[in-house]
């Protein structure tokens, strides 16, 4: 075989590389080309370098934002993750009741996003809204509109509603590939309930778990039409999340530059944790002990 | 160290029971004597592992009790009958290192650190897992992570026996017959209880005193490897044991002589009062075949040789049966047409598939079948 065979297969790859830098790449540098300019309309602008990026990483606004966002996005792994496991080994194995369960769990996953954000408006009214005017009328004050408190509230109970299905989901079907021989095993082995799931659930669902945690985390981290629907991203601040607060530059400011350069270091920030979270979480459980 | 029981056991996954079929194991009474090895032999589907489970408790049975050492065990779970039980595909826990997979069943039940660590190195020797013990069980090789679970079942020092669901499938076959003499040594020195679950018919025969053949639910024979090669209590026993299996000739039966088309087979005077439609059963082994015809031998032609390289397959035809032949390297091999003989001491007679004339009386020499 010579080298000009062996090269040719390299014609074959050219129809994914053109669909990815239609998607991916030109976009991505678009953004980039942007985030070094100062557009002032079609045909004027500036190159002006660093600047955007200076100001995007000195905004106030925006650090508190993204403080904001990682304390939403821890919170959604800690409560989403825990509760979708739980939901997940309460579910029946096999018959009609595993069938009607995986139905009524997935039911919220199949909901547009900003109908989700206009149910919970309506959900959490405190004249109307079934659970808002409940807890009203027990004499706890509650309205989302007025209080940043609630407004968080009802935010993270809406995202948690809306994916922890999502966690059940993967964690049922990693339990569901378990072989029957591993219980039979440990009921042999006199191991409880929690060590079976300890030493034998667990390790056996760190894949699912690990898919679990990059995905909740990535769209936790990007969240946008629901809080945007239900909140505005108010009141005040309270609920202005990274991209509430991006699309408010980008759209309602008409900053393009510093939105772009905004955009980049989203983006790098995203990459980050995802990169972080899979080297930890491919580390769990391996590696001898010394 | 236990004998166990089974009484009237019968079992159907089904709730509601109504017809034979419905039951994956028929009614059977049997007795596990302690310290033997048996193999309960099978093909896959014919209820072998539904027993295995109904003994260690996994599995409820629907009908009958089980006993051990005489005491009713039925209604008890698993981890209170002190059983042992090694699966088919090695189940280990993949977190825990070696030391931690083999202690866990001693750590659930409380046992104190300092016995613990004495019965695990005790085991880990017997093994040979001591230089790996403080690895993690999940980067071992599958034949050792099959010991890991072997030794979980020893390391308990009350287990009443230890049950096998085909263990070695999923092992390198050169790997294979080292555990297997494990086993064996295993047995040997501390006399266990052992149930050991195969469809491979070699494994059933070298590792057991005793095999139980099943199929379909039904337990059709129990006996020492010998026994089921000789005195096949059933066709499918026949068929099963032994490569090949045995032959079956439909034959009518009168005064002592088997007639198979024009054929006549002379079976001897024991077979006497039989008559009407049976099955004439002869082990490929035993049959002899002759260049020229000799008295009592039959014309019969060559369809196939097979040569397996310690042995020769001739496939035969007989009166529009086709018959195995299984001859040695050295005997010389047919063409086209031979002269078979059917020596009258292996020639056994079924009727419905069972055994109705095995001509063990005529032979003194052999063993009394059990």
């Amino acid at each position: 075989m010579n080298k000009w065979e062996d090269n040719k297969a390299w014609f074959l790859v050219i129809p994914v590389f053109l669909v990815v830098a239609v998607s991916a790449i030109i976009p991505l540098m678009t953004v980039v080309n942007y985030s070094i300019q100062d557009i002032f309309g079609p045909g004027q602008r500036v190159f002006v370098g660093m600047e955007w990026y200076k100001e995007a990483l000195t905004d106030e606004r925006l650090h508190d934002a993204l403080s904001r966002q990682l304390l939403f996005s821890t919170l959604v792994l800690l409560i989403e993750i825990p509760l979708g496991i739980l939901i997940a080994l309460m579910m029946p194995k096999k018959g009609w009741g595993a069938s009607l369960s995986l139905v009524l769990v997935a039911l919220p996953l199949l909901i547009p996003w900003n109908v989700i954000g206009t149910i919970w408006i309506i959900f959490m009214r405190p004249d109307i809204g079934l659970l808002g005017a409940a807890v009203n009328g027990l004499g706890i004050p509650f309205d989302h509109t007025a209080s940043p408190f609630a407004a968080w509230v009802t935010v993270m109970l809406m995202e948690v509603w809306h994916w922890t299905p999502l966690v059940v989901l993967l964690a049922y079907a990693g339990l569901q590939a378990i072989p029957e021989a591993y219980f039979q095993a440990a009921r042999i082995d006199g191991a409880s309930v929690w060590s079976t799931f300890r030493y034998i659930q667990l390790p056996k669902m760190r894949g699912v778990l690990t898919i679990a945690v990059l995905l909740r985390f990535m769209d936790s981290f990007l969240i946008y039409a629901e809080p945007f629907v239900l909140t505005g991203g108010g009141p005040g601040n309270s609920t202005t999340f990274l991209s509430i607060y991006l699309v408010k530059l980008a759209v309602g400011q008409f900053d393009l530059g510093p939105a772009a350069a905004f955009s980049i270091i989203y983006f790098l920030i995203v990459l980050l944790f995802c990169w972080l979270f899979y080297q930890a979480l491919l580390k769990v459980g391996t590696g001898d002990k010394s | 160290m236990a004998r166990i029981n089974l009484v009237a056991l019968a079992h159907s996954y089904r709730s509601k029971p109504t017809k034979a079929a419905d039951y994956a194991l028929h009614k059977m009474d049997h007795v596990w004597e302690n310290g033997n090895a048996y193999a309960l032999l099978g093909p896959s589907g014919c209820g072998k592992t539904t027993l295995l489970n109904i003994i260690s408790g996994l599995l409820h049975p629907s009908r009958g009790q089980v006993l051990f050492d005489g005491k009713d065990v039925t209604a008890l779970p698993p981890q209170e009958r002190n059983i042992a039980q090694v699966f088919q595909f090695p189940v280990i826990y993949d977190t825990m290192s070696v030391y931690d997979n083999l202690a866990f069943p001693l750590r659930n039940r409380k046992l104190p650190e300092a016995e613990i660590r004495e019965r695990v190195a005790e085991v880990a020797e017997m093994l040979e897992l001591q230089d790996v013990l403080q690895k993690r069980a999940a980067n071992l090789s599958a034949d050792a992570k099959q010991k890991i679970s072997l030794g979980r079942g020893l390391v308990r020092s009350d287990v009443a026996a230890i049950l096998f669901d085909e263990p070695l499938t999923v092992i390198d076959p050169h790997l294979k017959l080292l555990l297997r003499r494990k086993l064996k040594q295993i047995h040997a020195r501390f006399k266990l209880t052992m149930v050991y679950v195969t469809h491979d018919q070699l494994e059933a025969l070298t590792f057991a005193d005793q095999v139980v053949v099943m199929n379909e639910g039904q337990v059709l024979q129990i006996g020492t490897p010998q026994d089921l090669f000789e005195n096949p209590q059933h066709t499918f026993v026949g068929y099963f044991i032994g490569s090949p299996g045995m032959n079956f000739l439909p034959c009518q039966m009168q005064n002592g002589t088997a007639s198979i088309g024009d054929l006549q087979i002379a079976v001897g005077s024991r077979s006497k009062e039989l008559s009407g439609n049976f099955e004439l059963g002869i082990r490929p082994e035993f049959l002899q075949l002759h260049a020229a015809e000799e008295p009592g031998s039959h014309k019969a032609t060559v369809k196939e040789v097979e040569n397996l390289g310690t042995c020769k397959i001739v496939t035969l035809q007989l009166a529009g049966h086709a018959l195995k032949v299984k001859l040695s390297e050295e005997q010389e091999t047919p063409t086209d047409y031979t002269y078979v003989e059917f020596p009258q001491r292996w020639i056994r007679i079924y009727a419905g598939g069972k055994l109705v004339d095995s001509g063990v009386t005529s032979q003194p020499d052999q063993e009394p079948a059990q």
